[in-house]
């Protein structure tokens, strides 16, 4: 697994976290309230996301793989193209079998993927342009517990190494589990498998315990106090606010232009 | 290592703004209160302890094993870590488990994360919580307690969630609710053994490595009456609303366009279709209520029961 952070030049980059953060939850909150069958809202919520993700300089490709990854939710909502109100139309014939779509229900159902397309598009832009440090301050400045932010802090911080634990716990468990050809698994019965997983599980918990227990001794030989370290406050550049002020009046703008256009 | 996505956590776009404003509102409260329990029972400990055990969950939900053909079983760790730090740490860590999941990797939607948070930090935790402390004073015996109330607790956890999850999902208006609860509860029942199985084994070998820290006062000490009140009471509800649900989808499509909560109630897109409605339903409805109610009850007197006999013949 790796990190989505990819360090650039841009000026979508070098732009004050709290207003990128700001911006996304505005544009995402805009989109989540559009309804549906708006279709030249969507089209206009993408060619301004489109522009900023030109602007990071992070290559389509990398942006466009990455949206893939909640296609597989779009199921829970295909039902909807079936089961939606009236009037039907007749799709096509299996047989004697007549399959009948309903006509609303497939448009909320393209709504609900293109929305959701949307969606991700804005977070990655957000992720893949703002270091997670950076967005923790942020978070911190616009309002969130100090605690849970440094928390949050704390899990990145040991995050990547807990995975490479785990990564060598799968190694070790694999390389004493050599399987048959055209065989898929290894050992045992299914719950003996999972049995030895959870005994994994367990191994990693017990050594995390510990792995806190050295972490908070390391953290009180260094002076700390129960309190977490202040960050140092910047108020956000003028150029910024106003850009803030002037996308939140255009996504608004589409928006409202949603509703009157609502198919 | 590649991040694969998992089938609880819901993307935005597919739940109503209403319904994803009330569930943010529900998890900021509890994630509050346990903010608050957490550094009481802990002090200065809290940061590094919950971040340590919040990376080593988010880590561990990447171990897997293979059950047949390509599919393979995962551990979500809600309920592992309730027994292994009690529920309001839990519902921290998985607090920061799934809020992570959703900034850095779009593992569920940022809208949509205060219902993810809702299903997976604080109904899964909570439910996991009250099944658990109360399995295990069914058994005199401490490990078969501990085994059998950890991996019904694992599994009931996935289950109650999933049925969450689905209702959300109904109530939005996405998915109707005759199919999304019956869908999301079957898959989950079976990804729910995966995650009792791996819980169990945890358990195991937590017990035989260091048996002090399952020790019930270790793991008890922040099992406050109202976690256990609200675990039971949030199983019940699902339990109840499930079938309900799924047998009147129209009735939650009424509530929803009532409230306002479908963005198309505007328009008579939600009538209901003509000779939907089904004389015997109703009442299956209700039995599936009721048969819940009282196996619930039973269960609660009998846990009940035992603990208080325990509890005299101790004395």
């Amino acid at each position: 697994m790796e990190e989505l952070y990819r360090d650039k030049q841009s000026i979508i980059h070098q732009a004050d976290p709290r207003v990128k953060i700001i911006f996304t939850l505005v544009l995402l909150i805009c989109i989540n309230v559009t309804p549906s069958g708006a279709w030249p809202a969507y089209l206009l919520f993408l060619t301004s996301l489109f522009s900023l993700i030109l602007l990071s300089q992070l290559g389509l490709r990398f942006i466009l793989t990455r949206s893939l990854i909640s296609i597989p939710f779009v199921l829970a909502a295909i039902p909807l193209v079936f089961t939606g109100p009236d009037p039907f139309t007749q799709f096509f014939k299996i047989g004697e079998l007549p399959i009948v779509i309903s006509q609303p229900g497939f448009v909320r159902f393209v709504s609900i993927a293109i929305k959701s397309w949307i969606s991700i598009l804005a977070a990655i832009l957000l992720s893949t342009t703002t270091s997670f440090p950076l967005l923790l301050s942020a978070f911190r400045s616009l309002g969130i517990p100090k605690v849970f932010v440094s928390i949050l802090g704390l899990m990145w911080r040991y995050l990547f190494l807990i995975i490479d634990e785990v990564s060598r716990l799968m190694r070790a468990r694999a390389s004493r589990s050599a399987a048959a050809i055209g065989n898929n698994h290894s050992g045992g019965s299914v719950f003996w498998r999972g049995e030895v997983t959870g005994k994994m599980a367990g191994n990693l918990l017990l050594r995390s315990l510990e792995r806190s227990d050295r972490v908070y001794a390391a953290m009180c030989s260094r002076g700390y106090n129960g309190e977490p370290l202040q960050i140092n406050k910047k108020s956000i550049k003028k150029p910024e606010v106003l850009f803030l002020a002037g996308a939140i009046v255009t996504l608004t703008l589409i928006l409202l232009l949603g509703f009157f256009t609502q198919a | 290592m590649l991040f694969s996505p998992k089938p609880m956590h819901i993307p935005d776009g597919f739940l109503g703004f209403p319904v994803s404003l009330l569930f943010w509102f529900i998890s900021i409260v509890v994630i509050g209160i346990a903010l608050r329990k957490t550094s009481k029972q802990l002090g200065e400990r809290e940061i590094p302890l919950m971040g340590v055990l919040a990376a080593a969950i988010f880590a561990g939900q990447m171990l897997n094993f293979s059950v047949t053909g390509g599919t393979s079983g995962h551990l979500l760790g809600a309920a592992l870590a309730t027994i292994l730090m009690g529920p309001w740490a839990a519902v921290l860590i998985m607090t920061s488990v799934v809020s992570v999941q959703a900034i850095l990797f779009q593992d569920g939607g940022i809208i949509a994360l205060g219902s993810n948070l809702f299903n997976m930090a604080v109904v899964g935790v909570f439910v996991s919580s009250a099944v658990f402390s109360l399995v295990k004073k069914l058994f005199k015996n401490e490990r078969t307690g501990l085994f059998i109330g950890g991996g019904l607790a694992a599994w009931t956890s996935i289950f109650i969630a999933s049925l969450s999850c689905a209702l959300q999902l109904a109530l939005s208006g996405t998915s109707p609710a005759n199919l999304a609860v019956p869908a999301m509860g079957a898959i989950h029942a079976l990804i729910g053994i995966g995650e009792a199985v791996i819980t169990v084994g945890a358990l195991s070998f937590i017990y035989a490595a260091r048996k002090d820290l399952l020790k019930p006062d270790i793991a008890q000490e922040g099992q406050s009456k109202s976690v256990l009140i609200g675990g039971g009471l949030l199983t019940l509800i699902l339990i109840v609303l499930s079938p309900l649900a799924s047998s009147h989808p129209d009735g939650l499509e009424w509530v929803a366009e009532q409230k306002g909560f479908l963005e198309n109630a505007r328009g008579s897109l939600y009538s209901l279709i003509p000779d939907y409605v089904m004389p015997g339903i109703s009442n299956e409805a209700v039995a599936t209520i009721i048969a819940a109610i009282i196996g619930a009850a039973i269960v609660f007197v009998i846990g009940f029961g035992v603990a208080r006999a325990q509890k005299k013949s101790a004395q």
